[in-house]
């Protein structure tokens, strides 16, 4: 911290160097978050401005996208729609611009809940489990520790489809195909690795002598495990347990192969979001910037762990 | 301290009632507790991961269709792995992987390392403009994906406006995901875009490793900036950018998500990576037998290449 008090040091890159390297990497940053800000953009036009060219930067906002995404609809005859009683509701009204009517809720919220219990239910279970092996890895003396460890890690070098094919066959003949427990217990034996990896680094972090003052004055190890280490290890298991939920929340193989209408979750389903003639790019747009929103909030709540947990613990900074 | 005491209290209570269940509780041995922690991952992972891939090496063997799973199931031996090793799809598939692997690496290599550079050279807000440049990293591969085979529509799509404007071509005039030519690219433009931070976060790190006084030393020698760069930054910074390297080349080999929603391997199959191969070939000809061989095969290599990379990465790391 010197180093910042004293301007003409050595390594002290120039005012110059700075503001060119400053540069460059927000032109970098501009260009990398132009199709991000599309996404968003797109999400709040008519589907008339979404496709024209060219493409429209200014544009009359419009809800039409996540009306799409929320509910199906059916054309009907304009004599029909008169026939109706007055539009329910913003949705209904832009629906029967287009000469069409609400017809029911749409399946987006029903994914979006899937991916919500399956990515918690899986990401408690990994990091409970993870936090467990961790502290044993970090404490005991395991014979075949490092192999262990290994083989741990291994687990994360085959292929999502390689393994999926054996998933599928186990699944359907114990009944676990297509439901949201199958893909809680495959997505916990997914990131157990992660989090066996990353906390073992954590807690390896907090000293031995807490837990040994708390066992002279009487605590079993176990004792000592819940109410010494576990608090200091906060930090830790929150950082693990969003890298778990990102995960979780983000896969895509596991679920467009193993899942169909039961337990399926948001990324395989906004693909599919289709209206007539096509995808419907504002409702896929909207259900995409939906998505999005999360990880956006938890990549900045993150950022200080972020290089840890995508090099396993690897680099610590 | 309050909760302290009263534990404590527990364990002496237990002591003065019956001294061999508190020696059982006590006793719990390191050893004991060590197993039943480790315990429950060891069989989830046996479960969810071992038994599954002995059950795929033993389908590998025999002619097994899931779709029929009434035809008796009929030893083949290693029938299917001489055939993938001959089938020139199969070559074909590898031949994209690389291609795909190959020039991501390269591309985020360059790309990261270089941002991470000027990054450390701290200027105003550069802690702000990280967390930017991190984002695309951090999003589902499939609905990003997705998502751009919209930015790459020839009449309306923005990568193909923004390409025209500048290049003064018609916008229409070519097809990002439809072009034998152009698909492989389109493909590593998008990686490059969601995974370059990826490599930039573990660049800086390792550029944030380097001591000053390494080149306080190097300007005391009067060594010029550009040797300073050579023999101080670039080999400090080596393990790092290797490991970002291993992490990158393993996750794209098994690439799928992305891939199989930009383009499904298509046009033709000039984007068939081998992911997707693997896929048609499970879930689409219900081809169970062959499948679990080419998986094993796919297993056997990156495991196989990753090992001798961290042989290689150990022994930057020790010099």
């Amino acid at each position: 911290m010197i180093s910042a008090t004293t301007a003409h040091s050595v390594v002290e890159p120039s005012i110059t160097t700075r503001r060119f390297a400053g540069s460059l990497v927000v032109l970098y940053a501009v260009i990398t978050m132009i199709p991000l800000v599309w996404i968003v953009l797109t999400a709040f036009k008519s589907p008339d401005d979404a496709i024209s060219y060219p493409p429209k930067v200014m544009f009359k906002p419009s809800l039409e996208g996540f009306c799409n995404l929320f509910t199906t609809r059916s054309r009907q005859t304009p004599e029909f729609i008169r026939s109706l009683g007055p539009p329910q509701g913003l949705c209904d009204s832009i629906a029967r611009s287009r000469n069409m009517v609400v017809a029911g809720p749409s399946n987006y919220v029903p994914r979006f809940i899937n991916s919500l219990i399956i990515a918690f239910g899986s990401t408690v279970l990994a990091v409970a489990l993870g936090t467990l092996s961790a502290y044993g890895f970090s404490r005991f003396r395991v014979p075949l520790k490092d192999d262990l460890l290994f083989f741990i890690l291994s687990t994360r070098m085959m292929p999502p489809i390689a393994v999926a094919i054996p998933i599928y066959l186990m699944y359907r003949t114990i009944g676990l195909s297509d439901t949201r427990l199958g893909m809680i217990l495959l997505y916990t034996s997914v990131n157990v690795s992660l989090a066996v990896w990353l906390l073992k680094g954590f807690i390896d972090e907090i000293p031995r002598e807490y837990e040994e003052a708390a066992m002279i004055d009487g605590y079993t190890r176990f004792q000592a495990f819940v109410k010494v280490v576990l608090p200091q290890a906060t930090t830790g298991i929150a950082a693990t347990a969003i890298f778990c939920l990102i995960f979780a929340w983000n896969e895509y193989a596991f679920a467009v192969l193993l899942t169909s209408g039961n337990a399926q979750t948001a990324p395989p389903f906004i693909p599919i979001i289709i209206g007539e003639g096509g995808q419907d790019w504002p409702a896929v747009a909207a259900g995409t910037t939906l998505f999005l929103v999360p990880i956006v909030v938890f990549t900045v709540l993150l950022r200080k762990h972020l290089l840890r947990g995508i090099t396993f613990g690897a680099v610590r900074k | 301290m309050n909760e302290l005491s009263a534990s404590s209290r527990i364990t002496y209570r237990a002591v003065m009632v019956r001294p061999g269940a508190a020696r059982r509780i006590r006793g719990l041995s390191d050893r004991t507790l060590a197993w039943l922690f480790i315990t429950p991952t060891i069989v989830l992972l046996l479960a969810i991961n071992i038994f599954p891939l002995l059950w795929t090496i033993y389908l590998s063997f025999t002619n097994y269709r899931a779709n029929r799973a009434n035809v008796p199931t009929i030893w083949l031996g290693a029938d299917w792995y001489q055939s993938i090793l001959t089938d020139p799809d199969i070559w074909a598939a590898m031949q994209v992987t690389a291609h795909f692997v190959i020039w991501t690496v390269v591309i985020e290599t360059v790309l990261g390392f270089g941002l991470a550079y000027l990054i450390d050279k701290k200027f105003r807000g550069h802690g702000m403009w990280t967390t930017i440049i991190l984002l695309p990293m951090m999003l589902s591969p499939a609905v990003v994906g997705n998502f751009w085979t919209f930015l790459y529509q020839p009449q309306i799509g923005l990568f193909n406006y923004v390409i025209a404007f500048f290049t003064g071509r018609e916008a229409s005039s070519f097809q990002m995901l439809g072009d034998v030519t152009l698909s492989p690219w389109a493909i590593v433009i998008v990686d490059a875009w969601m995974w370059t931070p990826y490599v930039m976060l573990i660049c800086l790190a390792g550029l944030r490793s380097i001591p000053d006084y390494l080149y306080e030393a190097a300007e005391v020698d009067r060594a010029s900036k550009w040797r300073q760069f050579w023999s101080i930054t670039l080999p400090m910074a080596l393990p790092f950018i290797m490991l970002a390297v291993l992490f990158r080349g393993i996750e794209n080999f098994k690439m799928f998500d992305m891939v199989n929603l930009l383009t499904g391997g298509g046009p033709g199959s000039t984007t068939e990576v081998a992911s997707i191969t693997l896929k048609r070939a499970a879930f689409e000809s219900w081809r169970t037998g062959y499948s679990s061989a080419f998986a094993i095969i796919l297993f056997v290599t990156v495991f196989g290449l990753a090992n001798i990379y961290v042989k290689a990465l150990n022994k930057v790391k020790s010099r």
